[in-house]
């Protein structure tokens, strides 16, 4: 088989091991609708400004992401199956079958989030620059799961998992956070689509920087 | 070694005596004063201590983050030993930075943080520590704690880049080389002082980088003995 062909199989069986339990779907949708319930009950009917909307937009898919993500790698741990794993697949293959797999998972997370949004604040999120949007989504997500991947791998290794994730993905995340957020005003506040080429920029260089960097570590990581 | 001991006692306590006691003067015309800066006045002493301390933390990261990628290539524990007081040592200092600094903040901009780009990234670079030594205290072999940190701290030095670029174009600040500083944004702080300033100035930089390597050498050979003793133990 080829790496490609191999790789796709991968992400194949992750989404249908997904699909049997729905574990992590079901737990982040219900993650999404309560951590959204939680801002609206906070700020009643206050109309909160696009700056402090889009912040908190990313913060419910950042602590999302946190409390799903790491089960691509923890849940073969539990199941014990890393070690076949190791044995069908070379490194950077399953590399490359989480990060899509993860992507995925991301961005069907920002798009629970965003329909949600729209419904609940239908007044203040107003997306007036599609093309904004879209791109820092579709960027941001590729970049919250290039670090997420190699982090969920290093603490599926590790004995606390579940408080170790958000802590050890914070400060790699920061910048990602900065820029979507700084992006996604932008876009809520309808401007043109060129004040936001070097958000994009930034993002770009992030995702390539976090996948080359974890896809040359990663044997180091997954090899016991 | 004996030279960077006494070498680093001389120098901080030559920086320490000149960099407080030499008096300031509007009008400088010897060695022996400081000229007076419109808006920092006294404080404007502390860029000789603020500033090389920041530095060795920087020093402290990337030595650790070395010492990380070469065990990586050689599985040789002794680098992980070497990595880990590194580690220890830059957060000591990021420590003290951050002390420096907020002082001084709060005396010339009037309050402790403000979110400037320089502040956020050594924020950033304490909670980097910490992560780093919450997931050394979560795994339990030797080789899988020293592997495993040893990718973290790579990964964490892949996004350095990022605040020393990125960070001072998206926020405002107050730093030096901050976005809307009249001599220009970037990475690169052009250093316009009287030139005995200076000479103390990179004498601190000298005196705390020596300082640094001087404390290394002792922790890695504590740390040494303390491995050695556990596997005797066990």
């Amino acid at each position: 088989m080829s790496a490609f062909t191999s790789t796709f199989a991968l992400v194949r069986k992750d989404v249908h091991s997904e699909l049997r339990t729905r574990y992590a779907l079901n737990a982040l949708i219900m993650f999404v609708v309560t951590a959204v319930a939680t801002i609206l009950f906070a700020l009643r009917s206050d109309q909160p400004t696009s700056s402090v909307l889009s912040g908190l937009y990313w913060v419910v898919v950042f602590f999302t992401a946190m409390s799903g993500l790491s089960r691509t790698f923890v849940s073969e741990e539990e199941r014990g199956t890393t070690m076949t794993l190791q044995l069908v697949a070379s490194p950077s293959t399953v590399y490359f079958a989480k990060l899509i797999f993860n992507t995925a998972l991301t961005f069907s997370m920002t798009i629970a989030v965003t329909i949600l949004y729209m419904a609940v604040f239908s007044n203040a999120f107003v997306i007036k620059t599609l093309s904004i949007f879209i791109g820092t989504v579709v960027l941001g997500s590729l970049g919250f799961a290039s670090a997420s991947t190699i982090i969920a791998a290093i603490v599926a290794k590790a004995n606390t998992r579940g408080t170790l994730y958000p802590v050890l993905s914070f400060p790699i995340l920061i910048v990602l956070l900065m820029t979507v957020m700084g992006a996604t005003t932008k876009a809520l506040d309808g401007e043109d689509l060129s004040t936001a080429l070097g958000d994009f920029q930034i993002l770009v260089g992030y995702f390539l920087a976090m996948t080359g960097g974890s896809y040359l570590l990663f044997d180091y990581v997954w090899k016991d | 070694m004996k030279f960077v001991k006494y070498g680093s006692i001389i120098l901080i306590t030559f920086i320490l005596i000149a960099g407080i006691a030499i008096p300031l003067s509007p009008t400088p015309h010897s060695w022996l004063q400081f000229p007076v800066i419109p808006g920092l006045e006294e404080k404007a002493r502390n860029i000789l201590f603020h500033v090389p301390i920041a530095w060795t933390t920087v020093v402290a990261f990337l030595v650790g983050t070395y010492y990380g990628f070469r065990y990586l290539k050689t599985k040789d524990i002794e680098y992980d030993i070497k990595s880990v007081s590194s580690a220890g040592l830059g957060f000591l200092f990021c420590f003290l930075a951050t002390i420096t600094g907020a002082l001084w903040a709060k005396f010339s901009w009037g309050s402790f943080w403000n979110w400037d780009p320089r502040e956020t990234s050594i924020f950033i670079l304490l909670l980097i520590y910490g992560a780093y030594f919450a997931l050394r205290s979560a795994l339990d072999t030797d080789e899988k704690r020293a592997t495993l940190s040893a990718v973290y701290s790579i990964i964490a030095g892949i996004t350095v880049p990022f605040f020393i670029f990125v960070m001072p174009r998206i926020l405002s600040g107050l730093h030096p080389g901050a976005k809307g500083d009249p001599d220009g944004a970037g990475p690169v702080v052009q250093l316009k002082m009287s030139p005995n300033m200076l000479v103390i100035f990179l004498l601190g930089l000298l005196g705390f980088t020596l300082l640094y390597v001087w404390l290394l050498n002792i922790r890695v050979r504590l740390a040494k003995l303390e491995y050695k003793r556990s596997i005797d133990q066990s």
